[in-house]
């Protein structure tokens, strides 16, 4: 769509936080000169050796990374098609990739010298990752959790709690995870003083979306040098579900000046795209929300719509803005799983594989069981396992029983 | 280029006393009722008028001003309703300056330019749009002011001297203290801190300081009237206008006089303020 193309995917944001037309600092003066103070802050920390240094001894032996990545095998055969390797990140201490982004702004926070910390949560995966490094920094955690997830993603917080989090249930809008955010940073407006806001995704004003991915970047940095060890090249394909789009982000951006490396998101269809969905990129366009301007559900007159997915975690209506700029410069293709293929796909891969994926997760598998097949048997297919399914087996549980009746 | 609210400023300049600003969500309950409210305004003493554009997702406002956003959405309310109910207020009243306060998105989906074209052939004289920063200055901020509407930016205890020519540099009208670090309908403000923060940014421009959040009785709007140059109510007249109406929350006849008699009482505080600070 964009005549334009940059000569490499891998440069953005510009100073003001842009990625093409995208991301930005729309956000209430309340807040700006934090967010100013954090973006020096992040530069400071990131041209810092030692920060690295001790960011990599806690991925190292807190989180346990590197974290494998694995032949599937039985999948593989099952589909035919593409060699599908899954990046592990479901083993990473707290079940997801989450806990990558969530120690490298705890640290930054702890640099800032700030000693609460705030986060937004939909299936509770961000929100368990900060209530751990809360608990292991002593740092005081809250976390806000629409009223629908808090009822739907019980064990997680449980989790939470038990970490010393105390969770905030939201009952204002549509109680999900966009209400969450809308909560979150009206804590973060009058806590400003002392409060670090951990955002979980890659949205939200400038810098957020460049640090969360910088955070996240060691799942595809991982899989560089992983796919190199076993194969001896880099992968044809990668695939990853996306709802904000950090874990998908974390995998892509090493590989964005990768020509040869076709690249798939996967958007939650929900119900089916004509209906109840939450696949931002398929179903929205280009509007302006939680500081930064992305592809968003949205009514005509500008209105936020509500978005739908069985997956709490990608039940929001907008996307992080560099996916979007990836859409429109082609880079990357987004395609969306409805939550029918992802049910499916959970089951798939846990009797193939006997790795129950996070609902989240099961949606880029149910891409995978369609890109697969088409693909010959020596092209290498990567999948983000971004987190794992034990949190979502009492909701599947109910589902199942549900469709028995 | 002289508007609505420079005027006004320069009247109430010569009658020594500061402005009573108001703040009440455009379509709420119903666009007809709101309608009824706005124009009962002026008279009941209302000297500038600010009017919400309501959004789903009001990221810096308190639980009623989020409540009023959505009975307005659900009566119906789209930005070019709220325009229109500007066109029907102006019908009576060509001097009381208008205000839209709101959130760029759905600005920007109605399309800037068309925008900024219509709200000034409705007659609205200033926009307040909280995401916007002056770090995003190009998306409307400059456009609005070459359209002839007055930008009024909000400037916040946490807009420190090193910040403050920045947020005051496209600002023009007044400036809009944000008296606390919080949402709206949140905590009181405290006078003396007020007064020293007026003074503050009075050093970097010559333009009116209003203030406001926190303001909800006669007296709190008669001591930040002493020290600045209007206080602004919101949050109080927004819970007056919910507890006049009914148990399906509909208006009832009790809803437009609800409002006006704050508005009187609230007006009557800032009238009898000491000469506000110049």
């Amino acid at each position: 769509m964009n005549p334009k193309l940059p000569n490499s995917f891998r440069t953005g944001p510009d100073e003001r936080g842009h990625f093409g037309n995208f991301g930005g600092r729309f956000v209430a003066e309340t807040l700006m000169p934090l967010i100013l103070d954090l973006e020096k802050a992040y530069a400071a920390a990131k041209a810092d050796p030692s920060f690295q240094t001790e960011m990599n001894g806690y991925l190292k032996d807190y989180v346990g990374r590197p974290s494998p990545l694995y032949f599937a095998e039985r999948l593989t055969e099952h589909l035919g098609g593409a060699k599908i390797y899954l990046k592990r990140e479901e083993l990473n201490h707290t079940g997801s990739h989450k806990v990558n982004n969530v120690l490298g702004q705890i640290m930054v926070a702890r640099r800032m010298g700030k000693k609460r910390i705030i986060a937004e949560t939909g299936a509770g995966q961000h929100g368990v990752a900060t209530a751990t490094l809360c608990a292991r920094f002593g740092l005081e955690c809250v976390v806000y959790m629409g009223a629908v997830d808090v009822a739907r993603q019980a064990p997680n917080v449980f989790r939470m709690e038990m970490l010393g989090a105390k969770v905030v249930p939201v009952q204002s809008g549509t109680r999900t995870l966009k209400d969450a955010m809308n909560e979150a940073l009206r804590d973060w407006v009058t806590n400003v003083h002392n409060t670090f806001y951990c955002i979980g995704t890659v949205a939200g004003p400038h810098p957020y979306p460049m640090m969360v991915r910088d955070f996240q970047s060691v799942i595809g940095e991982e899989t560089r040098k992983q796919m190199q060890e076993a194969e001896g090249r880099l992968p044809d394909s990668l695939v990853a579900c996306i709802g904000g789009g950090s874990n998908a982000m974390g995998l892509f951006h090493p590989f964005l000046d990768d020509p040869s490396v076709e690249i798939f998101g996967v958007e939650a269809a929900g119900h089916g795209l004509t209906q109840l969905h939450a696949a931002s990129i398929a179903g929205g366009r280009a509007g302006v929300l939680h500081g930064n301007r992305t592809y968003l559900l949205m009514d005509d007159d500008g209105q936020i719509q509500d978005a739908h997915s069985i997956s709490a975690g990608l039940d929001y209506p907008g996307i992080g803005p560099e996916h979007s700029w990836l859409h429109e410069t082609g880079r990357v293709t987004y395609l969306s799983a409805t939550d029918d293929e992802a049910l499916a796909a959970f089951m798939l891969l846990s009797r193939l594989e006997g790795i129950p994926p996070a609902l989240e997760s099961a949606h880029a598998i149910a891409k995978v069981t369609e890109l697969a097949p088409k693909r010959p048997k020596d092209h290498l297919m990567v999948v983000n396992l971004s987190g794992r399914g034990d949190k979502d087996i009492p909701q599947i549980t109910e589902i199942l029983k549900g469709k028995k009746q | 280029m002289t508007t609505r609210i420079d005027a006004r400023f320069a009247e109430l300049a010569k009658e020594g006393r500061s402005a009573f600003v108001t703040f009440l969500m455009a379509g709420d309950p119903d666009p007809k009722t709101s309608l009824d409210i706005i124009k009962a305004l002026p008279k009941a003493g209302a000297d500038i008028i600010e009017i919400g554009m309501p959004f789903t997702d009001p990221m810096a406002d308190g639980p009623s001003i989020q409540a009023a956003g959505l009975r307005a959405l659900k009566g119906g309310m789209t930005l070019r309703k709220t325009l229109e109910m500007v066109r029907g207020f102006r019908k009576e009243d060509d001097t009381t300056p208008l205000v839209l306060m709101g959130y760029y998105n759905p600005i920007y989906i109605y399309g800037v330019d068309k925008f900024l074209a219509d709200a000034k052939s409705a007659g609205v004289d200033g926009l307040i749009i909280v995401d916007l920063p002056p770090e995003e200055d190009d998306e409307l901020c400059i456009p609005a002011l070459k359209a002839g509407l007055n930008f009024i930016r909000l400037a916040t205890p946490t807009t420190d001297d090193k910040r403050l020519p920045a947020v005051l540099a496209n600002t023009s009208g007044f400036v809009y203290y944000v008296s606390i670090t919080g949402i709206t309908g949140a905590a009181a403000a405290d006078s003396k801190a007020v007064g020293d923060a007026v003074a503050r940014i009075k050093r970097h421009t010559k333009l009116p300081v209003c203030v406001g959040f926190g303001i909800r009785t006669p007296q709190a709007a008669r001591a930040i009237a002493e020290k600045a140059n209007g206080a602004v109510v919101g949050t109080a007249l927004v819970d007056a206008l919910r507890d006049s109406l009914d148990t399906q929350g509909q208006a009832t006849s009790k809803t437009v006089a609800a409002v006006a008699d704050l508005v009187a009482s609230l007006a009557q505080g800032v009238r009898g303020a000491k000469q506000a600070a110049e």
